[in-house]
Parts: structure tokens; C-alpha cells; sequence
């Protein structure tokens, strides 16, 4: 592994990281006071909520491919943090669904969330990252050992639910989820690739050759 | 031609947009503070008066209020910021902010099909026999928002019989332009263009069923469909085609735009209709744009006692 020299002082990487995250919330509150949401606010708040979900869920999961190709460390000291945030919009986008947009109408949230498959498994992907955030203590690390890793294995299974979600609720133009299909695609293949170098590495050497 | 600013306007023809701005503003204050309890924030940029398109030429007609509604009729600035218009962009704002590149002078109108008559129309000569109308119809998108909109324009009627259809024209079919260098969206094939809709005859010969050239007393902006489209306010929105270079009398039923994209999910009909949800939403509820609570879809869009014998006897539910 070749290491490259750190843009900025390690520790200040994990502050840095924390104010860059909540950025998205603040520009958001921003655009509610100025008038920036457009004619329709909630369906705005829902997007942009939404979108930042993703984008933090594939930006968590580039911590273990960054270090592969590049080296980098940085990327996963604060992986925990960018899971965490992962969940933190995603709490902001069901909220607004619940709040702002169906306003406790539990009838109408339980139909969609049987009947539109789009709802369901973007439902689905919410109710899986709850474990994983409850579990994300360094104490619950420790105790649940090597389950650990194989309950956050999850978060695989949660980015394929996310995309899944995106792709099914749009009418027409699918470029944006396809993007975000590829950018999945991509991570996984990269790990896939490193894992079986890895696998191949690890076993004992041919007796012939 | 219409699109210029007539000399002889009287004030007393122009609709007063202070009006609008008051009842706006009344309505402002009501919604932004249920919004405020119930979301505990107070969001100031929600709701605003229209900002007057100071640009838009002013447009003379008469208002048409046994066809209009009087529910509050939304901001210009949310009629103008807030479309549909895949042409210019799949973002609900890409139209506002790119269809400044569609040049609607001189604009051309072909008339085609089972029709006695067919022609090159200049649009100018297309309107000018007619008394512009104002009518303010409420608009019902699929995809569950709605709003109150002030149109100017004649009735398709009126159109239809100077261009005498012949005994075989049973729909109407219309056409968006196709021109990628003025509609920058359709470099892309999110839809299958150009964009076409279609009508069956009686539907197109509803007293409700309008031509419009102008919004707010004004000419249409682009964004909005400049500088005709159709408005059928009982159907979705979609099926209100914007910037319409081509109409065509036929004897078959159209291929529309939307249902070719998605047959099960977009039907020729598209009938505002509560009871029949869209396979991926439910179309029982709306929001309209600036409030906060949702509200029932009605039949039709609330023009069920206007439109309904239309359909009588059809599985709306099959025809959707």
C-alpha cells in the first residue's frame, strides 16, 4: 500500500467531516427562510432529505474502498460517524413523509407501506438501518463480537433497498437513480475484487509450482 | 397580432391582479401559521404573492365566470416556477429557468386529417375571430399536487367547427413542436418525442375543453406551454400538451406520449378520478400547492356534474 501524505491534520479530520455532513440541513433550513424550496415545499424537503440519505449511504460505504486503492485511512476512522448521519437523514426523510406530508395520517401511511412497493422497500431499508445505528457504540462492538460484522453486513442489502426505492418512484427519467446504481455497482465490485485477492493471498500456497 | 399589446385595452378588461395578491396574501397568513404549529418552524418562503411578470404581454378578454371557479387561485410565481415540461428539463423548475430558448413568434399551427380544411394556420389567425375568455380552472396533476389557475383562452369548440372535421374524425390529436435547439430536453429520450395527445371528438367539444394563450390576463409564458396549449381540466395534467404545432382529425384512437411510455400507468382517458389510484400512488388525495393539509380528490376533478355523461355507461376503472 502506497500512503500519501494527509491534506490536513488528522485530528481534524473527524470535526471537518461532522460540519461538512450537517451542511445539507443547514443550506435546507437556509432555503426555508429565503424562499428557496420552490412552489412545493414539503415534496422539496422530502427530495432533498432523501437524496442526502444516499448519498451518505455510498459515501459510507467508499471508506474500505478508498483505503484499497488509495491507501487512505482517514476514510474509515470516520465511517462510524457517516453511518450515523446515513441515519440521521433518513430519520429527516421519513419524518417529513410522516409529518409533513401524510401528517399522522396512519391510515394512509399503512396503505402505502403495504400497497406501493416503492414505500415498502424504502421502509424496509429505514427499519434494517435501525439495528445497525443502535449497535454502533463501541460497547456493543465489544459485546456482540463477531456478529457484529455479520448483522452490518446488512448495510449491503440497505443500499440496494435505497436505490430500489429511488428507481421505482420516479415516472420517466431514470438517469439520476442509475447513476446512483452504478456508483453501488462499482464500490461493491471494487471490494468484491480486493476480497478475493485477499482470499487467494490468505490460502496456503499450491504444492506444485 | 395578439401577442402584441393592444392599444385600445380598457382597464376595466384586465384582471386586477392586486386581487389575486390580496386573497393571496390572505391566505398566506392562514396557512403559514397552521404550518408553523404544526411543523413548530416557521417557513417564511413558503407562500408569497405572485411576483407580476412585468414582461408578459397584456392580453384583452372577457371573464367567463359560470365556467370558473372561485376557490383562491395560486400565485403566478407558483404557476410559472412549478411545471411539468420535460421538454426543458425533468425538474419541476428546468422549465423556468431554460424555455427562454423557445421562439414563439412566428408560430405555426398544422391542421391535418379528416378535416375539410386542412391547412398551415398562423396562430394569430387561429385566434383573432375569437373572443379571448378568461376561465379559472382548477389543474390536478398525476402525480397527486393541484392548483387554481387563471387561463386566457377560446373554447377548442370554437376552433373545431371553422375547421369543419369531416364524418370520420373521431379524435383529435395534438402535437408538441419537436426541436431539440429550442427544447434543450428533448436532446435527451426520457420520453418518446415529440410529445402528443389526443382527445375523443366530444371530449374536444366540451364546453370546458380550452385553447389557452395566456395566464394571469397575460400571454402564456414559455415555461407554461407558450404560445398554445390545451386545458382539460376534468383530465390530468398531462393531458393538457403544451406549445401545440399540429392538430389531427382521426378516425382511430391517438397513441398518447405518456401512455406509450407507461400503458399501465398513463391511459388515453385520464380522467381525474379518486377511486382509481395510479399502480405506484394512491390518487386519492391532493396537495395544493401553498397549503399544508391534503384534500380529497374529487371526481373529475370536482366537474363530474359538467362531464360525467361523457362517460357513462364505460368501466372508468378499465378506461382509465
Amino acid at each position: 500500500m502506497h500512503s500519501m501524505k494527509p491534506f490536513v491534520n488528522p485530528k481534524f479530520v473527524k470535526p471537518l467531516v461532522f460540519m461538512a455532513c450537517l451542511l445539507p440541513l443547514v443550506f435546507g433550513i437556509q432555503a426555508g427562510f429565503t424562499d428557496q424550496l420552490g412552489a412545493n415545499p414539503i415534496e422539496e424537503i422530502t427530495h432533498r432529505t432523501g437524496d442526502w440519505t444516499l448519498r451518505l449511504l455510498l459515501i459510507t460505504l467508499a471508506a474500505t474502498p478508498l483505503r484499497r486503492l488509495f491507501g487512505w485511512g482517514w476514510p474509515l476512522r470516520v465511517r462510524r460517524m457517516l453511518g450515523l448521519f446515513t441515519f440521521f437523514y433518513a430519520c429527516l426523510h421519513l419524518l417529513t413523509y410522516l409529518v409533513l406530508d401524510q401528517f399522522f395520517d396512519w391510515e394512509d401511511i399503512l396503505k402505502d407501506i403495504i400497497k406501493r412497493p416503492y414505500i415498502t422497500i424504502g421502509f424496509g431499508a429505514f427499519v434494517l438501518l435501525v439495528p445497525l445505528a443502535v449497535t454502533s457504540t463501541n460497547a456493543m462492538m465489544r459485546r456482540l463480537g463477531k456478529r457484529w460484522g455479520q448483522l452490518h453486513q446488512l448495510i449491503y442489502v440497505i443500499a440496494v433497498f435505497g436505490i430500489l426505492h429511488y428507481l421505482w418512484l420516479v415516472k420517466a427519467d431514470y438517469l439520476l437513480p442509475l447513476i446512483h446504481a452504478a456508483i453501488l455497482l462499482t464500490l461493491l465490485l471494487v471490494r468484491a475484487w480486493y476480497q478475493r485477492q485477499s482470499l487467494s493471498a490468505g490460502r496456503p500456497a499450491p504444492q506444485t509450482s | 397580432m395578439l401577442i402584441k399589446r393592444p392599444d385600445d385595452i380598457k382597464t376595466s378588461d384586465i384582471t386586477d391582479e392586486k386581487i389575486y395578491h390580496q386573497r393571496r396574501a390572505f391566505l398566506q397568513t392562514g396557512s403559514r401559521a397552521a404550518l408553523a404549529v404544526v411543523a413548530g418552524a416557521a417557513f417564511p418562503g413558503l407562500m408569497f404573492p405572485g411576483d407580476a411578470a412585468a414582461q408578459m404581454a397584456a392580453l384583452k378578454f372577457k371573464k367567463n365566470s359560470g365556467f370558473s371557479t372561485d376557490e383562491e387561485v395560486n400565485s403566478l410565481k407558483d404557476i410559472t416556477r412549478y411545471n411539468n415540461f420535460y421538454e426543458f428539463g425533468t425538474d419541476k423548475e428546468d422549465p423556468a429557468k431554460y424555455a427562454h430558448t423557445l421562439k414563439t413568434d412566428p408560430w405555426n399551427v398544422r391542421v391535418e386529417g379528416e378535416v375539410e380544411k386542412p391547412a398551415d394556420y398562423q396562430l394569430e389567425d387561429l385566434i383573432k375571430e375569437s373572443q379571448l375568455e378568461e376561465r379559472i380552472y382548477r389543474m390536478r396533476c398525476v402525480e397527486a399536487w393541484s392548483m387554481v389557475i387563471p387561463w386566457v383562452g377560446i373554447p377548442l369548440s370554437t376552433l373545431i367547427k371553422r375547421f369543419k372535421p369531416g364524418s370520420k374524425a373521431r379524435y383529435v390529436e395534438f402535437t408538441t413542436l419537436h426541436d431539440p435547439a429550442q427544447m434543450p430536453g428533448q436532446k435527451r429520450g426520457v420520453l418518446d418525442w415529440p410529445y402528443v395527445e389526443g382527445l375523443r371528438m366530444d371530449e374536444a367539444m366540451h364546453p370546458l375543453t380550452l385553447l389557452a394563450v395566456g395566464l394571469y390576463g397575460k400571454v402564456l409564458p414559455n415555461q407554461n406551454g407558450a404560445p398554445i396549449r390545451l386545458v382539460v381540466p376534468w383530465k390530468y395534467g398531462f393531458k393538457n400538451i403544451k406549445s401545440i404545432v399540429k392538430i389531427r382529425f382521426t378516425e382511430t384512437m391517438p397513441n398518447t406520449t405518456w401512455n406509450l411510455s407507461g400503458p399501465r400507468e398513463y391511459g388515453f382517458y385520464a380522467n381525474v378520478n379518486p377511486e382509481v389510484d395510479h399502480p405506484r400512488w394512491s390518487q386519492g388525495r391532493e396537495r395544493r400547492i401553498g397549503e399544508f393539509f391534503k384534500r380529497k380528490t374529487k371526481m373529475f376533478n370536482g366537474y363530474e356534474e359538467q362531464v360525467a355523461s361523457l362517460y357513462s355507461g364505460m368501466d372508468l376503472r378499465r378506461n382509465y
